[in-house]
């Protein structure tokens, strides 16, 4: 019973991955954009916390943290740009903002 | 418990998809909530109780609360808090509870499944500062970095001098 869960697991993490990045290839809003990359990250961390329980170590769940701390300044800098963009007037699309940036 | 386990990661899959089919920031970040939320629930499953807590904290908690923000800072419609859209997130986050507390009556003993050694925080703090210490200063440095970027980038230009990131500002 044990081994299946570990599968399940993994392909969940691979299922998450894949879905943020049909997210981040389909949508062009950023907020939606930096979304999928949390989801992203999200799953790779997941295959973290999968890996460690298969061994029983720990080293998975300080990956995880170590995930979370890059997430959290990833989230706090993008967001800043993306209000930076916002207060220039610019929609925050990224066709608009590829040829030129001016809406 | 196999069953439970596939129960949470299929609600996971399904809260996930639906973030990407959103038309509305707003929804969107209500099922990514709910998506968090059940992956901490599988991460519990798999003996992970420390990480499924920070997961519930520090994602759910402050960084999807950052982005609440910054989407409420940038102009909802005051139509994005329509109770209709409380169903679906509500309805998946209720199975999710159910689950839970249906393990929780089968295996008083705790939440992880039947095989898997549960890892306690006390061994993750010790590797976190044992032979992973580097590891945590430079993510200290990191979170450092970010929050000046961040003050930097969000600063008002009349704050004090010139920034460097205004030069082309109209």
């Amino acid at each position: 019973m044990s081994p299946v869960s570990f599968e399940y697991g993994l392909l969940l993490a691979a299922a998450l991955f894949v879905l943020g990045l049909v997210g981040i290839l389909v949508r062009r809003n950023l907020v939606f954009m930096l979304l999928c990359t949390e989801i992203m990250l999200n799953a790779a961390g997941f295959a973290f916390i999968v890996a460690g329980a298969r061994w029983a170590q720990s080293d998975g769940q300080v990956m995880f943290i170590f995930l979370l701390a890059m997430a959290g300044a990833e989230v706090a800098v993008g967001l800043a740009l993306i209000l930076l963009m916002f207060s220039r007037g610019k929609a925050l699309e990224v066709d608009s903002l590829a040829s030129g940036g001016e809406s | 418990m196999n069953t439970a386990f596939v129960i949470a990661g299929l609600v996971a899959i399904a809260s996930t998809a639906l973030v990407i089919v959103q038309r509305n920031a707003v929804h969107a970040l209500l099922y990514l909530i709910v998506s968090l939320f059940a992956l901490a629930v599988t991460m519990l499953f798999l003996g992970a109780a420390f990480v499924g807590a920070l997961e519930i904290i520090v994602y759910a908690g402050a960084i999807m609360v950052l982005f609440i923000f910054v989407v409420m800072m940038i102009g909802a419609a005051s139509s994005t808090l329509r109770p209709r859209a409380w169903i679906g997130p509500s309805v998946l986050g209720l199975v999710l509870l159910g689950e839970v507390l249906y393990v929780l009556t089968q295996r008083p003993g705790g939440l992880s499944l039947l095989n898997i050694v549960a890892i306690k925080p006390q061994e993750v703090g010790m590797a976190l500062l044992g032979p992973y210490v580097v590891g945590t200063e430079i993510a200290a440095f990191l979170l450092l970095a970010g929050l000046v970027g961040a003050y930097h980038l969000a600063r008002r230009p009349s704050d004090g001098g010139p920034r460097p990131a205004e030069e082309g500002r109209r």
